[in-house]
């Protein structure tokens, strides 16, 4: 005989779930009406937009060995910087994972790695163009204080979730600390680590062209005064050539891809 | 002078609540050394102690003048490349080649520079061949670890303990996750080599008529405590009684 139990209904949304969207409802009307940002603005703005895009129209590469020279100098600080933060995270992310190191070592390495990831690029970029002066140099440790921030974060975390049977196997051996990292460790997040290398490389890619705005070096510095300048024609070979160099990359990342596959 | 004895073994891994009282155990002899015992009561515990995976909390193992369980560094690592271990769930290197892992075997004898090249002397890789084919499985030395099956990859296991050239061979459960025929095949494999090459072979086995039939001694196991150690066909069911508790299993 079945005995009618009175279960609560599971699936009953909570009282609290529905506090929490009316909130966010409430929030979005609320900052709706105090910024200008109605119907009336965005057609006045697109105006101003039409106005830009006649201008912008047709792409001016006059000053092409400008172009060029600024190009190839956005490519070298992404790859130096992807090298230089990659190796170093090599390190660092060890260093961070809680499975191999005492917290003596791994929780400053954390912070360190923190730190790293707090600011946004351009923020680190002013910061290296005030000590170290305008110009690449800048722009190289820019993007490889960035590279360490999210390679040694996602190392060291792959790190912590590697099976640690094969780690003790090798232990067993009288492997030393070093030869077990090498045979027992580095198998087990090889693949994820060049994965997050090339994306770095990817993002890196990117932000060498942004970085230039605050004088960091690479494209972005010309791209900012041919704005500023009202060169709208420059500014879209400048875009072109950023889309050029980001399909550079692309080609460059299923290479990398390719090989250690 | 016994090749590895142990005296008074203690360990616990929370305080106030010990795995091991008091062990002691000697090995002298060449062949498969069976221990029986159920789950939980610290036959782990004990093999990993000998090859100090588990620092115990006291009592010694003496092991080629050494006492296993008082030395740290470069000497443990001198001491532990000359046990070998077989591990339950094979523990190869996934992600590595049945040859690469064979060769691991070896880490204990090389520097991390050389481990770091794959620098192995000639010598070794073609001791590696040689134990791929002394344990069936030539064929296999360049797929990787994850592509063999269970039975494959316990005979990759016992190659590489191989390796190390060991003096004693701890094999932790090495059927339990394999069916009964391929159990066999490892028990088989194990014992040959005990007596052939004369290494003492420590077994964690939970079938008992496995143990019987493979081991030249048993030694039995509850409640932390040895209840048990000597020959085979010295077991009899009242052993089997105190060591697993109840009898209706016995039917």
């Amino acid at each position: 005989m079945a005995t009618v139990v009175d279960r609560k209904h599971p699936f009953k949304t909570s009282l609290s779930s529905k506090f929490l969207w009316l909130g966010l409802f409430a929030y979005l009307a609320y900052a709706f009406s105090t910024l200008d940002i109605g119907w009336n603005r965005f057609v006045l703005g697109l105006d101003q937009g039409a106005r830009l895009v006649d201008r912008l129209f047709p792409p001016n590469f006059a000053r092409w060995e400008l172009l060029l020279s600024d190009l190839i100098e956005s490519l070298q600080i992404a790859i130096i910087a992807s090298v230089l933060g990659i190796v170093i995270s090599l390190f660092v992310g060890l260093m961070a994972a809680r499975n191999l190191m005492p917290n003596a070592i791994s929780i400053p390495v954390r912070v360190f790695i923190a730190l790293c990831r707090t600011f946004h690029p351009v923020i680190i970029a002013i910061l290296f163009v005030k000590a170290v002066g305008f110009g690449a140099m800048a722009g190289i440790l820019t993007l490889t204080v960035a590279s360490i921030g999210f390679v040694a974060k996602l190392f060291a975390e792959a790190i912590e979730e590697i099976s640690f049977k094969q780690v003790e196997a090798i232990r067993a051996t009288g492997a030393g600390f070093i030869s077990t990292i090498v045979f027992a460790v580095i198998p087990q997040v090889f693949s994820r680590f060049i994965g997050f290398s090339i994306y770095q490389l990817d993002s890196n890619l990117r932000n060498s062209t942004m970085i230039g705005i605050v004088g960091a070096g690479g494209l972005g510095g010309t791209l900012f005064s041919a704005f500023q300048r009202f060169d709208y024609d420059f500014v879209t070979a400048i875009l072109m050539a950023i889309i050029a160099l980001i399909l550079v990359g692309e080609a460059l990342s299923n290479l990398v891809r390719r090989i250690f596959q | 002078m016994s090749r590895l004895e142990i005296r008074d073994l203690n360990h616990a891994y929370v305080s106030d609540k010990p795995i091991l009282k008091n062990i002691n155990i000697d090995i002298n002899e060449a062949g498969v050394i069976a221990i029986i015992g159920p789950s939980g009561t610290g036959k782990s515990t004990l093999l990993r102690c000998i090859n100090r995976l588990i620092q115990p909390t006291n009592g010694s193992i003496i092991f080629k003048n050494n006492d296993v369980a008082n030395v740290k560094g470069k000497p443990l690592r001198e001491l532990r490349r000359q046990i070998g271990m077989v591990f339950q769930e094979y523990n190869l290197v996934e992600r590595l080649s049945v040859l690469e892992n064979v060769l691991t075997g070896r880490l204990g004898y090389m520097s991390a520079w050389s481990a770091w090249r794959r620098n192995f002397t000639d010598k070794d890789i073609k001791r590696a061949f040689e134990l791929l084919d002394f344990v069936g499985l030539s064929d296999f030395a360049t797929q990787r670890a994850d592509s063999l099956s269970g039975g494959q990859r316990q005979r990759v296991g016992i190659a590489r303990a191989l390796m190390q050239e060991p003096a004693i061979l701890l094999a932790d459960e090495p059927t339990s996750s394999l069916d009964p025929k391929t159990s066999v095949e490892i028990m088989e494999l194990l014992t040959q080599l005990a007596n052939d090459k004369g290494i003492p072979t420590l077994v964690n086995i939970h079938d008992v008529n496995l143990a019987k039939r493979y081991a030249q001694r048993m030694i039995g196991m509850s409640g932390g405590k040895v209840v048990y150690d000597g020959p085979p066909d010295g077991i009899k069911d009242e052993h089997l009684k105190t060591i697993y508790g109840g009898e209706s299993w016995l039917q």
